[in-house]
């Protein structure tokens, strides 16, 4: 644990991180950008894990688990998202989500 | 002294983020980005997880960054400006997520967590490997391949998606 700093204020940072990613991915309308809100979302996330395993149970490594599947998830979850967008800017030549509106079917 | 570094890597982290969602210009956003998420990695090595931060460091800022990069360059002119929302939706949407953060940090201030007093031994990397790879309950192996699986999954989908179509 940081010496000096209590659970409450590093949560403090992670809920407002969330938030602000939870705003940019509201009020965003490139999908670049809505993929990199969600990338703040995840983070936050990381952060709860970690903090509560230090501050709480110092004694196992489950949250350090849980963070690395998250970061794993989270890298392939981009490599795809992108090689979708690039190829969606083939198909459209944008990459706005009101420009996007058509399904296959 | 832990607590001015704290302080200082708290606001580095929610300053930029700040920039990133409301950036003008799609590529100094991503740079934003990196940089908040230099500093969660900041925060990681001060809580002592040194493995976790230097994983932050570089599936983060060495790959995803790098990624985002890339997508911006070969789909958006470099200086190119983003659509602004306009006032009336930023305003919902920025009353919609301050609600949202009242709601959870009164519930997180109220709740009373039994910390610790955390033991001073560091966490060795070789813990983490040895309880990743172990067998026995509480061992991790099994989500561990899984993630191997996926990423190997995500790779062949990542390479088939953006080939296209075979005429094309």
């Amino acid at each position: 644990m940081i010496a000096n700093v209590s659970i409450y204020e590093i949560l403090t940072v992670s809920t407002l991180l969330f938030f602000i990613g939870l705003y940019g991915f509201l009020t965003r309308k490139n999908l670049i950008t809505l993929l990199m809100s969600i990338e703040l979302l995840l983070n936050a996330s990381v952060i709860n894990f970690v903090v509560i395993n230090k501050y709480m149970f110092p004694d196992f490594l489950q949250g350090v688990y849980f963070s690395i599947f998250i970061i794993a998830v989270a890298a392939s979850e981009t490599a795809l998202a992108i090689s979708i967008i690039i190829n969606l800017y083939r198909l459209k030549v944008s990459v706005n989500v009101d420009k996007t509106e058509t399904m296959k079917y | 002294m832990e607590r001015i570094f704290f302080y200082l890597f708290a606001s580095i982290i929610i300053v930029f983020a700040l920039a990133s969602v409301m950036s003008h210009k799609i590529l100094r956003a991503v740079i934003y980005l990196l940089f908040s998420l230099l500093g969660i990695a900041a925060l990681y090595f001060m809580m002592d997880y040194t493995f976790l931060g230097a994983i932050q460091m570089a599936v983060y800022a060495g790959g995803i960054i790098i990624l985002f990069i890339f997508s911006v360059l070969l789909v958006h002119h470099v200086e190119g400006e983003l659509e602004q929302p306009t006032m009336m939706r930023r305003l919902l949407m920025g009353s919609a997520s301050l609600l949202g953060f009242g709601v959870v940090i009164s519930i997180i201030l109220n709740h009373n967590f039994v910390t610790v007093n955390a033991s001073a031994k560091s966490t060795e990397v070789s813990e983490i490997g040895k309880g990743l790879l172990s067998y026995e309950s509480g061992g991790f192996i099994l989500p561990f391949e899984v993630i191997s699986i996926l990423l190997l999954a995500a790779m062949i989908g990542a390479i088939i998606i953006s080939k296209g179509r075979k005429n094309v």
